[in-house]
């Protein structure tokens, strides 16, 4: 196990360190400091257990296309990110998550289709709907609000919904358990009840389209049952991953991007002089780069003993990779801390890297695009309704940055 | 320049198309990289050079 290699005075980087409340926005000062160490360092994390930390930018690129890592979180000495997964882990079945090499493709080739770049752009009418009319309703309601409800989470919602075919009525129930998935907070019994309250809907809902298919992912999958390509438990998971990271992460950048925003006048300003969504595709990546709210770092083993970048890395040894690390490694973007929305970022791994990487980067891109090109236009006076010290980020162990309640006025 | 990629490692994130619209497409059926022009003008150069670059599964391979 990697303990028995550290040094016994050898002091090492608590993983969960939290932001600092001055600099919500900022990585942890902790791992930030890393990468004036070196690009690969030892850390704690919850369990005790002292992984290495891969913090540089080109040394995150170099281990998560690395065949010699793998992602599969049964194995003994997975890092894994909290209590509740690790009671649960031995039931995971196969996904594109913990999966490797021809699984992974197999998997993930069948998870593709709804989500190539020429289909997202097809439904940036659409997105462009819902937002104008989510912003209206927002306007006509009361003043102040809360942008997370009246906005940031809806939207992606709405989206996810109409691409898996799944009514948005039922938004609270399932909204409600699909949160569980990025909690950290939650306990192994709270973990399989919401997967198993999710799992259920979603197979009755594909078990409905099997009969009377629609123009949707889950009758894509439903069709895929009925030919025997996936078997009910197997198109229930896919659909349940889905669902749940369609929702968090992208609310989460509408969010907090709102709040960064404010924040930041100057680049507001210019932004909104952009008057086509399209045109604002830099400066969603750079607000990309800028908060990785996707924070708790990509999880990986070593399958053999090998050397990267100057240390011996061995069979068994446990890998996390912080991707705001990266995205804040000054080699590679200099003056990380400086936000600023004419720096081609694109090289950022705020969608990961590797054969990993998000599945849903284009729709969440284009979603950005929209809110980030409609609303500050529409609504050019909107502010916090509250001082930002009230915001309540959530905690740094949280599977994705975020803030629970963003009151604004305008 | 000439590109060349590797169906097999592709996983059909979309970067390339992101970055070299004139060059890069996704099959319609999986979303696996279809390369529009195997020996694009200097002009976009730079922007196919990009998507190599941005490719996370390092599919995309750019010979000069």
């Amino acid at each position: 196990m990697a303990e028995t290699q550290l040094a016994p005075d050898e002091q090492v980087y608590y993983y969960q360190d939290d932001r600092d409340p001055k600099c919500p926005f900022a990585p942890a000062p902790g791992l930030r400091a890393l990468n004036e160490k070196a690009p690969i360092t030892r850390g704690r994390i919850w369990d005790g257990s002292t992984p290495w930390l891969v913090t540089g930018h080109a040394a995150q690129r170099a281990i998560l296309s690395d065949p010699r890592v793998s992602s599969d979180d049964k194995q003994p000495g997975f890092p894994l990110p909290n209590q509740a997964m690790a009671e649960n882990v031995q039931h995971h079945p196969l996904t594109i998550f913990n999966a490797d090499g021809a699984d992974h493709t197999r998997i993930r080739r069948m998870m593709t289709r709804p989500f190539t770049r020429p289909r997202m752009e097809t439904l940036r009418p659409k997105i462009q709907q819902f937002t104008d009319e989510l912003i209206d309703k927002m306007l006509a309601g009361p003043n102040p609000t809360d942008l997370v409800t009246a906005l940031a989470l809806p939207l992606p919602s709405l989206m996810i919904c109409a691409l898996l075919g799944v009514p948005y009525e039922d938004h609270d129930f399932f909204q409600e358990h699909a949160s569980f998935a990025t909690r950290s907070d939650k306990t192994a019994e709270d973990d399989r009840r919401a997967s198993e309250a999710l799992g259920g809907y979603l197979a009755q809902l594909i078990r409905v389209k099997m009969e009377t298919p629609g123009d949707d992912v889950l009758s894509d999958f439903a069709a895929r049952v009925k030919d025997g390509d996936l078997t009910l438990p197997e198109a229930t998971l896919l659909a349940m991953i889905l669902l749940i990271a369609g929702h968090e992460t992208s609310a989460t950048m509408i969010t907090v991007g709102t709040a960064l925003l404010l924040e930041n006048p100057d680049q507001l300003s210019a932004l909104r002089e952009i008057d086509d969504t399209k045109a604002v595709a830099p400066a969603v990546e750079e607000i990309l780069r800028y908060l990785t709210v996707a924070q708790f770092g990509q999880r990986r083993i070593a399958r053999e003993d090998f050397e990267f970048e100057g240390v011996q890395i061995k069979a068994g040894d446990g890998i996390v990779v912080p991707l705001p690390a990266g995205n804040w490694d000054p080699t590679a973007f200099p003056e990380p801390e400086k936000l600023d929305l004419t720096r081609k970022a694109t090289h950022h791994h705020a969608f990961g890297w590797g054969i990993h990487q998000c599945l849903g980067q284009q729709l969440a891109r284009i979603e950005l695009q929209v809110v980030y090109g409609t609303l500050y236009r529409r609504v050019p006076t909107l502010r916090l309704a509250v001082d930002r010290d009230e915001l309540a980020f959530r905690p740094a162990d949280a599977l994705a940055f975020g803030i629970a309640e963003l009151p604004v006025t305008w | 320049m000439k590109v060349v990629v590797d169906e097999d490692k592709c996983v059909a994130a979309g970067q390339c198309v992101s970055a070299a619209l004139d060059v890069f497409d996704q099959r319609e059926e999986d979303g696996i990289v279809i390369v529009l022009d195997e020996n694009p003008p200097a002009e976009v150069a730079d922007d196919v050079r990009n998507a190599a670059a941005v490719c996370p599964a390092l599919a995309i391979r750019i010979e000069e």
